[in-house]
């Protein structure tokens, strides 16, 4: 298949990391099925670093490789660093994409953003909760 | 690995006849038919023998024959040729809704110069409707274009009556047969229509040889100007080696149609019955009898048409697919939108379309395979996940941004 490099291809046939994260820590979903591209990352984050990063894509063969290499991309970065990660570092390290599957690294990157930001929003919210005691905020 | 071809709408194989006819045009008889001298002539008879194979084919007489380079050029130079020759009388042109992007853009040109272009709807399979014909049918309608069959969901329309309404009022009637010639009998005299595309590539010809069908008598804006080869309707140097293949198919396929359409229809008739006991939420679209005989054309819920393809591919079998995905202009097929395709669930589409060259034992394999490819996106699908979660399908989420501007007309 010539309109995919093999790193492409390699990610798309053997995608890693496909699955779910009971309990994660932050979950993250983007795209839409009417555009045919739709994304939900799962992290499991301890001490800052992310643990373990699993998705589930419904999507073209970009985009199921994009996924794959982020959640690679992602694993074993501390939350800070992870959140750096940008589309073009994505295609870059899939050898490229086809100019019109770009917006496909767009999503990915995003995906792992936004289960970032959830678990860092639960993050606040229970150091909040620990602040004033009783949880309702009269602390 | 062994290929299957499933994607014939695309290309077709050449017959092997076929193209022992064409190598002497690609070797010794080089001639240009135009010129005086024996070399020429020897070019000129085998375009006379051609335009007769052709014509004879779809019931024509050679005078209303025309080569062209390919379906798409047969079909702009229906559209804008007659909209062009009749524009004093009208300018109101109706094409249907799933018409091929040729006739839909060469519809939308004539628009951009200020003619009026009446787009008919179409009904969940795919159909045009006579009273709606009826209803829009004015005055100043000069043309109506609608395809015989349609190459994505395989609906045959009712072209005869259709023909007529657009007779009684007046308007001439060109349908783009392109995806039907070669496989369901067509008489250009039984249709009642007044011009007609088709293409050699479709049924086991050469690409570079299409035609276009002008009832005598019809007056056409020629579109290519220049010398006087078409009789000065179509200019250019005739591409000899690949009309002579296009007689050669159509002769061959005059012949052989009847049977190899029974044959090809038992193939496509086991996919539509057996893909569904074999996977689920799985959806036919197009008409379920009155089809085109190669045609088949689902909807898998829950996947991605492109990255379903890709799997295939890799298992050696070669289909389409109308998801956005899969289109370079990443928007749903035009068709299924018309027809009222679930836009997520249109995504996931398989088109196969069949043709002599496949067998029995290759639909068998095919039905082995798929499952176990569905099985595995469906693993990786959010969507999947979460109708087995709650049963309720999910509609859309949450979405990122991005912009694309796909607008055919900028290319």
């Amino acid at each position: 298949m010539s309109f995919y490099s093999q790193k492409v291809m390699d990610h798309f046939s053997n995608p890693r990391n496909v699955g779910e994260i009971k309990n994660a820590d932050g979950i993250g979903e983007v795209g839409n099925p009417v555009c045919g591209d739709m994304m939900t990352f799962y992290v499991k984050v301890k001490d800052d670093i992310v643990q373990d990063v699993k998705f589930k894509t419904f999507g073209c063969g970009a985009a199921i490789a994009v996924s794959s290499m982020v959640s690679e991309m992602g694993k074993g970065k501390s939350v800070a660093d992870a959140m750096k990660i940008t589309n073009a570092d994505v295609a870059i390290e899939l050898g490229g994409l086809p100019p019109n599957k770009m917006h496909c690294s767009n999503l990915g990157a995003d995906a792992l953003h936004k289960a970032l930001e959830d678990y860092l929003v639960k993050k606040r919210k229970n150091k909040e909760e620990n602040k004033s005691g009783c949880g309702c905020g009269c602390g | 690995m062994q290929i299957t071809y499933f994607d014939n709408n695309s290309a077709t194989q050449l017959d092997p006849r076929v193209l022992e006819a064409m190598v002497p045009f690609l070797k010794e008889n080089f001639g240009n038919p135009q010129n005086m001298h024996s070399v020429g002539a020897v070019a000129k008879d085998a375009l006379d023998n051609a335009r007769k194979s052709v014509a004879d084919f779809i019931g024509a007489k050679q005078s209303e024959v025309y080569f062209v380079s390919c379906g798409s050029e047969a079909n702009n130079f229906a559209i804008k040729g007659i909209a062009d020759a009749n524009a004093q009388k009208g300018k109101h042109i109706i094409v249907s809704a799933i018409e091929h992007f040729s006739v839909l853009y060469a519809a939308r040109r004539l628009k951009k110069i200020g003619f009026e272009v009446t787009i008919l709807p179409v009904n969940q399979i795919g159909e045009v409707n006579l009273n709606e014909l009826k209803a829009v049918l004015r005055k100043d309608t000069t043309l109506v274009s609608i395809q015989i069959a349609n190459t994505e969901i395989g609906t045959i329309q009712n072209i005869k009556e259709l023909a007529l309404l657009a007779k009684a009022n007046g308007s001439l009637f060109h349908t783009d047969a392109v995806c039907a010639a070669g496989l369901v009998p067509i008489d250009v005299n039984d249709l009642g229509v007044d011009l007609l595309s088709f293409s050699a590539s479709q049924f086991h010809g050469p690409k570079g040889a299409s035609a276009l069908y002008v009832k005598k008598g019809t007056r056409i804006t020629p579109q290519i100007d220049g010398g006087v080869q078409e009789e000065g309707r179509r200019a250019g140097l005739e591409n000899i080696p690949a009309i002579v293949g296009f007689g050669s198919a159509c002769e061959l396929v005059k012949n052989e149609m009847i049977k190899n359409s029974a044959s090809i229809k038992e193939l496509r008739d086991k996919l539509i019955e057996e893909l569904p006991k074999k996977v689920e939420y799985v959806y036919l679209n197009g008409h379920k009898n009155n089809r085109m005989p190669n045609n088949v054309n689902f909807s898998i819920e829950f996947i991605e048409g492109e990255a379903m393809m890709l799997l295939l591919d890799s298992k050696g079998f070669m289909v389409s697919s109308g998801s956005a995905c899969a289109s370079k202009a990443l928007k749903m097929s035009h068709v299924l939108t018309a027809i009222g395709a679930d836009p997520a669930v249109g995504q996931g589409s398989l088109l196969i379309s069949l043709s002599k060259y496949n067998t029995m034992a290759d639909v068998d394999r095919f039905l082995l395979e798929f499952p176990a490819i569905v099985k595995c996106l469906r693993e990786m699908s959010p969507l999947y996940a979460h109708f087995i979660k709650t049963g309720e399908r999910q509609v859309a989420g949450p979405g990122t941004d991005y912009e694309h501007d796909h607008d055919h007309s900028e290319k």
